[in-house]
């Protein structure tokens, strides 16, 4: 492939990609995100082709192993285009009846079709499929149809015409105006706009300035960053040229955790792809402006996703963030001007600049424009990632798209904002999602981890767990957050284990406090969100845990045990022959007793209980019950006629 | 996997660096895959040519969970402990893997044989909760069905 | 270089651009608390106690003063309530680690923080990077660095540089805030040293 050297080449080159393009050539597009291969996806793709070989279809048949596609409940996922029909949880064994029925014959194999879990109806296109249905895939769409290691694919679509547009169509001015009137507000954590933090670079003084892509998603949970880089990696690069454009950067960084292989190994083809074709390099589309881009593995450190922690850690020093009293994109990398958005930001930068601010504007809020991905996991029926236009109510993504809670639980609350953010209860679910709405609520945007927790969660729990997770990524530097949060996770663990004591809530209070206002970076500042959001809005569990030592969501290992209700137990034997601990003890016919010192509370007996006895029990807050007497033990069974 | 790496080695991906200083972590990833963990005279080797202090190198390998300065049982064990396998119930399959092969995350055993690590999100939510060993992921994990996959490698 | 005119506890200061609150304050005589700030150091800005209220444009915040330079119309004011009550907490913070420093224990009166109030930790580092800063600055010999990240966090010397040169300098021992430098000192010392006997018959 030769460089094309103006927005002309690129266009005669796009159409020669096109007039060899059949839209009606069958195609079988093979979700292979980490997510999909993690459930078989690369057998599938195995047997695709071999099946593709044996019968004798090589060029008539495209199989398209494209990036995620968002429904990883249902993974691995097929589309067979040109009719879209969608298939689901597909294994290679399902392969030959998906040639022989819907390539060959154009019929449709109902049993792996998309089935509604209320009406049970069979549903064929993606666009029909409630979690689909709902959202809004502007950035997150072309995902499904682009195999993210063809750059063709991309330029099919449409691929690097927002960034011929600017080079050569617009001033520089001219693109960051476009931005700034689009109120693209970053999407990596505190909702800064985009084009403000841009003009900041662009004015400050020097010659050399550096654009960053954070790719270093440590929220436990999330994990938007890392299916557009994986599944669209020029869309990225697109954006982030552009942005190089509008402030004069001559040179990008790609920070991306080394813990996303693929990712890493997209986004580097991707470079090459975009160096041979003149879209990095010297004399972009002839346009004059020059640009290059190096990628930087992140080692494994949370701390890093902290702009000047990060930029730190790219001029190859551990990353220890430092004070921001003077700006990253004036003072940044190297002390030279620096912007920094997430993959998610510079993703929505291509879009803007093609169709316009205006059309951007029309989705979402007066402060939150545009569509958010959020990682919707947790307690939920559709776990996956979906774009949702800002202002969409949250219990519309966790019942409409999400498909609600799974098991018939009750939804408790749900967390947003990664470690950093909060939880919101259930009086709050109407609440329109937005960076300055969920503020509001003591959470907060973050990247867009969305965690559904149903009844079985405990709050504590989850303050411990945030509280657990910041006091070992915390970099160390400062005290408010190395001591405090070390301090913090003790008295949370005393709580949850049963040791807690009056007072520990408002010493809490107290260290929280000084976190929030004397903590160095915005890791420490925010790490007490967790715990003063679940005491915001379920101080009742705090102090169940403290003051009757019961865990009221019969979660916390330490507060609950396990009893077999006698009046219930059908001498089954399956917690029996189950328990890994050997606590036991039971026989034919005899009810089954739990021997509490020898029980690890694992929970097995609990879940192979079968349903229809639903006779082990967790107990919190109360002492077990002694042992039926041995010569009590006898099952009588009831008698099936009565 | 030997005890040393050879310095040859060691040139050649600070070379290909440039001897950089600022690709110090670059070039310490490398090492660290090839290698699978980072000797103390490695380290050395590479302070010398990329002219960083040994104080700088330390606190880099010790600093980031990629790096390792002891070696790795031959099976890696990966437990998700993200939020949405947390909730899924995480812990309880950390600790069945405990207590099967007597180690606390971050450690390795004495026959060398698993290494048992926390990670934080394997970006797999949907089969949470998740273990992996050796890359292959396991999904959807209850106390007793990890004890199933462990014995495997036994 | 420019002047810069702000006000400190209700004081008129005269400063020049490129100072940081910390040194215009010391400059007329009123004192701030610190545990890892030193004048032939880099600013650090780890110990978090010198913190203070600004006031700039009407939106008072807490910054640390040892890094945030100066600005002209500035309002600072040092020992508000709620600034003493975070230096109050992180005082007590750090003698869970170090009880028995004089430094600690003189500023825990002032502040009047409890000496008890957290559990005692084992390591007596304050990781204030006093030796760490000195040594790679001022010596540059790198001698001495840390190790790890969080709670975890530790000096650690390098026992091939610490045998040639901690020896005959250990310009670090005075800075410490508490006795764990020493300690450490020795305790490598006595790793990396090869045992007496043999030293005696191998030469």
């Amino acid at each position: 492939m030769s460089r094309l050297n103006s927005p002309a080449e690129l266009e005669e080159f796009r159409q020669g990609i096109l007039s060899k393009r059949d839209p009606d050539k069958p195609c079988i597009t093979l979700c292979t995100g980490s997510a999909c291969l993690a459930s078989g996806s690369a057998g599938v793709a195995e047997a695709i082709e071999a099946e593709i070989e044996k019968q004798g279809l090589q060029g008539q048949v495209e199989i398209r192993k494209t990036g995620c596609h968002g429904f990883c409940e249902r993974g691995p996922i097929i589309v067979k285009n040109p009719e879209g029909i969608c298939y689901f949880q597909i294994e290679p064994g399902d392969v030959p009846e998906i040639f022989s029925e819907t390539v060959k014959e154009k019929k449709i194999v109902e049993r792996l079709l998309y089935s509604d879990p209320d009406s049970g109806e069979k549903i064929v296109h993606e666009d029909e499929i409630p979690f689909y249905k709902n959202q809004e895939r502007l950035v997150f769409g072309s995902n499904g149809s682009i195999d993210p290691k063809s750059i063709e694919d991309y330029l099919a679509i449409g691929g690097y015409g927002a960034l011929a547009k600017a080079l050569v169509g617009m001033s520089s001015e001219e693109v960051l105006e476009e931005v700034k009137k689009s109120n693209l507000r970053g999407r990596g954590g505190g909702g800064f706009p985009a084009g403000i933090k841009w003009e900041g670079s662009r004015n400050a003084p020097g010659d050399i300035k550096y654009v960053i892509v954070n790719a270093d998603e440590g929220d436990p949970g999330a994990y938007m960053d890392r299916s557009l880089l994986e599944g669209n990696p020029h869309a990225i690069l697109e954006g982030l040229t552009i942005g190089a454009y509008a402030i004069g950067a001559c040179e990008g960084y790609i920070y991306v955790r080394q813990e996303y292989p693929l990712a890493v190994e997209n986004v580097m083809l991707a470079i090459k792809q975009a160096e041979e074709l003149g879209f990095l390099g010297e004399n972009i589309l002839g346009s004059g402006f020059n640009f290059k881009v190096i990628v930087h593995q992140g080692a494994g450190a949370f701390v890093c996703g902290e702009s000047t922690a990060l930029m730190t850690a790219l001029e190859g020093r551990v990353g220890e963030p430092r004070p921001k009293y003077i700006r990253s994109n004036i003072k940044g990398l190297w002390n030279r001007p620096s912007v920094l958005n997430n993959v998610e930001t510079w993703a929505n930068v291509p879009l803007i600049i093609s169709k316009g601010a205006e059309w951007f504007t029309q989705f979402g809020t007066e402060g939150s424009k545009g569509t958010k991905i959020f990682s919707l996991v947790g307690k939920i029926t559709n776990t996956g990632l979906v774009e949702v236009p800002m202002g969409m109510t949250l219990r519309d993504i966790i019942f409409k798209i999400g498909g609600g809670i799974p098991g018939g639980k009750k939804f408790k609350a749900v967390q947003t904002g990664g470690p950093s953010g909060g939880c919101i209860p259930e009086e709050l679910l109407d609440l329109e999602v937005g960076f300055d709405e969920l503020s509001k609520a003591g959470s907060m945007m973050g990247s867009g981890g969305m965690i559904v927790l149903d009844e079985d969660t405990c709050m504590v729990d989850v303050a411990r767990y945030f509280m657990a997770f910041l006091a070992d990524e915390s970099c160390g530097k400062c005290v408010p957050c190395r001591e405090g949060l070390r301090q913090m996770l003790k008295i949370l663990t005393n709580i949850t284990e049963g040791r807690g004591k009056e007072g520990d809530i408002e010493l809490l209070e107290e260290l929280s406090e000084t976190a929030k206002e004397a903590a160095l970076c915005a890791l420490g500042q925010s790490a007490p969100n967790p715990f003063l959001s679940t005491l915001r809005y379920f101080r009742d569990e705090y102090e169940a845990h403290i003051k009757e030592k019961r865990c009221p969501a019969l979660s916390c290992k330490e507060l609950i045990a396990y009893y077999i209700d006698p009046d219930k137990c059908q001498a089954c034997g399956r917690c029996l022959k189950n328990c890994p601990a050997e606590a036991i003890i039971g026989g034919k016919k005899k009810i089954h007793i739990i021997d509490q010192e020898k029980c690890t509370k694992c929970g097995t007996c609990f879940e192979v209980c079968p349903a229809k006895f639903a006779a082990v029990t967790k107990i919190s807050g109360v002492p077990v019950p002694p042992p039926v007497p041995e010569e009590e033990r006898t099952v009588i069974k009831k008698s099936k006629k009565q | 996997m030997s005890a040393v790496m050879d310095n040859e080695r060691i040139d050649q991906i600070v070379a290909k660096h440039d001897g950089e200083p600022s690709s110090l972590i670059q070039v310490l990833l490398e090492i660290q895959s090839e290698h699978h963990w980072l000797p103390m005279d490695v380290l050395k080797r590479v302070s010398q040519k990329l002219q960083v202090p040994m104080t700088r190198i330390q606190h880099i390998a010790t600093f980031y969970k990629a790096f390792s300065l002891v070696p790795k049982g031959s099976h890696e064990i990966h437990i998700c402990v993200g939020t949405a396998c947390h909730v899924r119930g995480a812990q309880r399959v950390l600790d069945m893997v405990e207590d099967m092969t007597g180690i606390k995350p971050g450690e390795t055993d004495l026959d060398l044989k698993f290494s048992l690590e926390t990670v934080n999100c394997l970006g797999c939510c949907a089969l949470g909760p998740v273990m992996e060993i050796d890359g292959k992921t396991h999904g959807k994990m209850t106390p007793a069905e990890t004890a199933d996959v462990l014995k495997n490698y036994n | 270089m420019s002047e810069i005119l702000l006000e400190i506890d209700g004081k008129e200061v005269k400063a020049t651009a490129g100072m940081t609150i910390l040194e215009a304050a010391q400059s007329v005589g009123i004192s701030i608390p610190t545990l890892c700030h030193h004048e032939k150091l880099e600013p650090f800005g780890g110990c978090r106690l010198c913190t203070v209220e600004v006031e700039v444009r009407g939106r008072t915040r807490l910054v640390v003063s040892c890094v945030y330079p100066v600005e002209d119309g500035l309002v600072v004011r040092t020992r508000t309530e709620k600034v003493e009550r975070i230096r109050k907490t992180i005082l007590e913070l750090l003698l869970a680690h170090a009880p028995d420093s004089f430094v600690l224990q003189d500023l825990a009166r002032e502040y009047g923080a409890d000496r008890d109030r957290y559990e005692k930790e084992a390591s007596f580092c304050i990781h204030c990077g006093l030796c760490v800063r000195y040594c790679a600055e001022v010596k540059k010999k790198h001698a001495v660095g840390f190790i790890d990240r969080g709670s975890k966090k530790e000096i650690c010397f390098i026992p091939e540089i610490a045998a040639e040169e901690c020896w005959d300098c250990k310009e670090c021992f005075p800075l410490c805030p508490t006795e764990a430098l020493q300690a450490a000192f020795v305790l490598t010392l006595a790793l990396t040293s090869p045992p007496p006997v043999a030293d005696k018959t191998g030469s």
